[in-house]
Order: structure tokens, then C-alpha cells, then sequence
């Protein structure tokens, strides 16, 4: 119990709060058929981290958020030029802008001083889970009531929780428009709404996400965490509410549960060694994203499948 | 009195190829204006550089009698059905709500009020009962029902319509065109790019006539002529028309 609290409950909440930091803009970047861009922030939000910690000396705090969200600004800013310049599709402007991105930051890493501190390449791919112990619940579990002992939990943890909260506030506040300008952006440009900020504004919420996620799992896996439980959450409902709803519940099951089998699984099966935390967070997703579309192809037709753009549809009553 | 739409010489491009050349016409409160001509002749386009959807290389467009930005309130724009994601996972009421973000706010809840008025705008296009349904579980006439809907929800004085009637089963044919002469008799602006010539006549009470350039536009009995269709549509005119 003990070494469940120092090693793994703060592993696990982290994963799950990222997780969920990272399913909310994700749920709208596979709605708008973005999941790319998902993607590009992932990555190109490494030359941010490194940028702003080779500035002020510091891998936390304000000054990495903003590097990051400047990061996600220049590669967006390179991608539409890119795509105007070399007139190629936007996909394929992502691709470079995002590989040339991340590529300069492994090597700003590699070439600065930056990677014998706390940042470091495997780290950057990887993620870092497995660093979150919580020193002070060697004391038992008279720590979870102790707020002296929760002083030294690690600062990641009300970090990310602060990230998520800002931005679960941000789409509570902007749902509509947000929901308009994917819809029918061209309606929504008509009705006067800044169809171009609001894409910007989810651009930046993405890289916020990507950071809190990077930290926890990695730049490579983060991917995982913005696409696949809104992906698979998309598959189980055609009400974006209960979409979302299902998303977050999916994030916090991946996040947790990745660490936890990360940690513990090879042990059940007597083998002595545990595996990465964010390649179990990873593959759980995979595997609920696997279960989703077993179960939407045994039911078909269902409405949540994408349906012939001319004729008539059958309809199928909502399940109930 | 003052036209609900004005566009004087304007001129846009798409891809530096001009598409539409010069283009000035009116567009009155009270009237039902069609807005033909054969496939490439810019009328979709006319339509989105009207809304500045497009940038004009050339040319002015009002809004009665102003800027677009000054009377939003009072333009509905209908795009074509093919251009959103009809697999979205929003209900019908959803989309009609949409059309009525000026009065549902950002982010207030739902008031029974906004919920009647949705309703309301869906029973005038006959669609009540679909309501709660996913918008991909629709039809093709369905679909484009609820973006009527959707536009009337607004409660706008300018109704700039792109292809209503294309591809719909022959109700909801009947439905649009009966909203779109109840919006004209209360004083209404409507606008819609047309594809079927044979029923001009009958729905519509004006017409402009388009090939890039103006051929004709005014009332459909003098606008929309053996002589006007042969200009605008060349050999290519439909044998219906022809005769």
C-alpha cells in the first residue's frame, strides 16, 4: 500500500488528468477532421520546451506553456505557408513542418546544455511518469490525510490539474461557437463569428494539451492521448455531449489503468520486471479503440458510421 | 426604397482564373430573385463574394444599403448541403439553434423560449418530428429541410440561398418553395441559385441571369427569354427550354 502511494498514485493521477487535459481538444480535432494537427502540436511543442527552458533556466512554469503555445503558433504559421508556397495539401505541409520542428528541437537539446538537467531525448519520446514518486507517503497511508505530506507532492500534479480545469472552463464557455465553426465553418463565418480565431483557439488549447501530456508520456505518445478516446468515445455515440462525457471516462481509464499495468502487470504474471507507463497507456487506448469498432461493426447499420454524402440514409432509432 | 442587396461591378477569382466579371445587380425586399446559368458560370460564387466569403478583386457589394458587418443579424446564407459533415454528431434542433446563436448567447443555457422557437422554425419546413434525431440519420431532402430551418431560425430580411432545390425529393420540392413565397409576401429578400430552368417561372418572380458576366436580370417575363437562355447557356440550352 504503501509503495502503491509512493510510486504509482501520483503516476496514475497525472496520466489521467493529462489524459483528459488531451481528450477535450481532441474530441474536436477529430469532429473537424484535424486529427493531424494533433499530431504536428505533439511534436513541434519540443523546440517550445527546450527554447523556453534554455531562456530561463527552468523545465516548469509559465515560461514552457508559453514557449510551447509560440511553437504551435510558428508551426501553424509554417504550415499555411508551406501549403501556399510549395502548393502542397495542408496534410503533407503538416508533415514537414512538424518532423523539421521536432527534428530542431532534438538537436537544440542535444547541442545546448539542456539535456544533462531534466530535459533529455528519452525523455522527450518517452515521457517521464515513472519520476512522479511521492517521498512523503513512505509514512503510510496517513499521508492522503496529511496536508504537510501533501506539500511534497510533486508540483506536476496541481499543474496539470490547473491545465485541465482551464481548459475544461474554455470550452464550456466557447461550446457553441466551437460547435458552430466545425459544423458549418462557412455559415459560422457568415453569422459573424471569427471562424479563424476559433480554429486558432483550439489550435492552442491542443499545444497546452500536448505539453501536459509530453511531460507525462512523451511527445510520441501523446498523440495517443489526443486522438484515441475521443476516436473511440466518436464511435460509441452520435451526441457530442455524451461524446466528450465518454472521452474524459475513456482518458482517466487508459491513464490510470496504463499505469498501473505499466507497473504492476508483468508482476501478476510472475514475470520480475514492469514495462513503460505511457507505452501501457498507449496500448490500453489501442485496445478500447479496438473494442469500439468491433462492437460499432457488429451493429451496423448504426448512425455513428459514416453515411453515403447523397441519398437517403435509413434511419435507426437512437439506442436506448 | 433602399434594395435588401446591392453589388456593383464586382469581379472575383478563384486560382487566378477569373470566375466572375463585372457583375452589378439589385436584389429588392419582396421578391423572390433566381439566379440562373449554365455550370462555371459563377453563380455559387457570386453568392459567397457577396458575403465576403470570397475577396472581390473589384467592386461593391451593400447590404441594405450598408456594410455586411452592420446587418448580419438580418442576412441568412444557406450553403450548399454537400459542404458540411452530415456524420456530426449534433441533433436537427442542434443545427437550427445554430441560426439563432444571436439570441441563444455563447454560453447561457438553453432557454424553453429559444427551444419553441427552434421548433417553430422546424414545423414550418414540416420537420417537428424529427427533432431529436441525429442529422446523419436524414435524408438528402431532410438535410437540406433543417438548413432551411436553420436560415429561418435566424428570422432574417435577406435570404441568400445556394441550390435549395438540389437533389430533394419532390416534398420537400413543396416545402421550401412554399416557405420561400411566405418569406417573400412578409417582405423578404430572397436569393437562390437555381439549376432547374423549367420551373423558374413558377417559383420565382425575378431573375439574373449569369455567364460570368450579366446576361440579363429583371422581372423572369422579360429576363427570362428564349433570347436571354441562348446567350447565357449557348448550344447547350436543355431541350425542354429550347422549343
Amino acid at each position: 500500500m504503501t509503495e502503491f502511494l509512493m510510486l504509482s498514485l501520483v503516476p496514475m493521477l497525472v496520466a489521467a488528468l493529462a489524459a483528459c487535459a488531451c481528450a477535450l481538444p481532441g474530441n474536436f480535432l477529430i469532429l473537424r477532421r484535424q486529427a493531424m494537427l494533433g499530431d504536428m502540436m505533439a511534436h513541434a511543442v519540443l523546440p517550445g520546451l527546450v527554447t523556453a527552458f534554455l531562456i530561463t533556466g527552468r523545465v516548469e512554469g509559465a515560461a514552457v506553456y508559453a514557449g510551447a503555445v509560440g511553437a504551435a503558433l510558428l508551426a501553424a504559421g509554417m504550415t499555411e505557408t508551406i501549403t501556399r508556397l510549395a502548393r502542397l495539401d495542408p496534410g503533407a505541409a503538416m508533415g514537414i513542418t512538424f518532423t523539421t520542428l521536432f527534428a530542431a528541437g532534438v538537436v537544440l537539446l542535444e547541442t545546448t546544455g539542456a539535456s544533462e538537467v531534466h530535459l533529455d531525448v528519452e525523455h522527450a519520446l518517452y515521457g517521464n511518469l515513472e519520476s512522479l514518486v511521492w517521498l512523503e507517503a513512505a509514512a503510510g497511508p496517513g499521508a492522503l490525510t496529511d496536508p504537510a505530506a501533501w506539500a511534497g507532492l510533486p508540483p506536476e500534479l496541481p499543474r496539470m490539474a490547473l491545465i485541465l480545469a482551464g481548459l475544461a472552463l474554455a470550452l464550456a464557455l466557447f461550446r457553441r461557437p466551437l460547435v458552430m465553426a466545425s459544423f458549418d465553418p462557412i455559415h459560422a463565418a457568415v453569422a459573424g463569428l471569427p471562424v479563424r480565431l476559433i480554429s486558432t483557439g483550439l489550435m492552442v488549447a491542443t499545444a497546452l494539451a500536448a505539453v501536459a501530456a509530453f511531460a507525462a508520456v512523451g511527445s510520441i505518445l501523446t498523440i495517443a492521448m489526443l486522438i484515441v478516446p475521443a476516436a473511440t468515445a466518436r464511435l460509441l455515440t452520435d451526441r457530442l455531449p455524451r461524446q466528450i462525457g465518454l472521452s474524459l471516462l475513456l482518458a482517466i481509464l487508459a491513464g490510470a489503468g496504463g499505469v498501473v499495468l505499466g507497473g504492476y502487470g508483468p508482476l501478476w504474471l510472475g514475470l520480475g520486471f514492469s514495462v513503460s507507463a505511457s507505452g501501457m497507456i498507449a496500448v490500453l487506448a489501442g485496445g478500447m479503440l479496438a473494442l469500439a469498432a468491433i462492437r460499432q461493426g457488429r451493429s451496423t447499420p448504426s448512425p455513428a458510421r459514416p453515411l453515403p454524402k447523397t441519398g437517403p440514409a435509413p434511419y435507426k432509432p437512437p439506442m436506448s | 426604397m433602399t434594395d435588401a442587396l446591392t453589388i456593383s461591378g464586382l469581379t472575383l477569382s478563384h486560382d487566378g482564373l477569373r470566375v466572375v466579371e463585372d457583375v452589378s445587380a439589385r436584389f429588392p425586399a419582396g421578391q423572390l430573385t433566381a439566379i440562373v446559368g449554365p455550370n462555371g458560370a459563377g453563380k455559387s460564387s457570386l453568392l459567397k463574394g457577396a458575403l465576403g466569403l470570397m475577396s472581390a478583386d473589384a467592386g461593391e457589394v451593400r447590404f441594405f444599403g450598408g456594410a455586411l458587418a452592420e446587418h448580419r443579424a438580418r442576412v441568412a446564407y444557406m450553403p450548399q448541403r454537400a459542404a458540411v459533415d452530415w456524420d456530426f454528431p449534433v441533433r436537427v434542433i442542434d443545427v437550427v439553434l445554430m441560426g439563432m446563436h444571436r439570441q441563444t448567447g455563447f454560453w447561457r443555457p438553453l432557454a424553453a423560449h429559444n427551444r419553441n422557437a427552434a421548433l417553430t422554425a422546424l414545423d414550418r419546413v414540416g420537420m417537428t418530428d424529427f427533432a431529436t434525431r441525429q442529422i446523419g440519420a436524414l435524408s438528402g431532402g431532410q438535410q437540406q429541410r433543417v438548413f432551411m430551418a436553420r436560415a429561418l431560425a435566424q428570422g432574417a430580411d435577406l435570404y441568400l440561398l445556394d441550390e435549395p432545390f438540389a437533389g430533394v425529393d419532390a416534398a420537400t420540392e413543396a416545402a421550401i418553395a412554399t416557405v420561400l413565397q411566405d418569406l417573400r409576401d412578409r417582405g423578404a429578400a430572397v436569393v437562390a441559385v437555381h439549376h432547374d430552368l423549367a420551373s423558374v417561372a413558377a417559383r420565382f418572380d425575378r431573375v439574373l441571369m449569369l455567364n460570368r458576366r450579366v446576361i440579363a436580370e429583371g422581372p423572369v417575363a422579360s429576363s427570362f427569354t428564349p433570347e436571354t437562355l441562348r446567350q447565357a447557356y449557348g448550344g447547350a440550352l436543355p431541350p425542354i427550354l429550347a422549343a
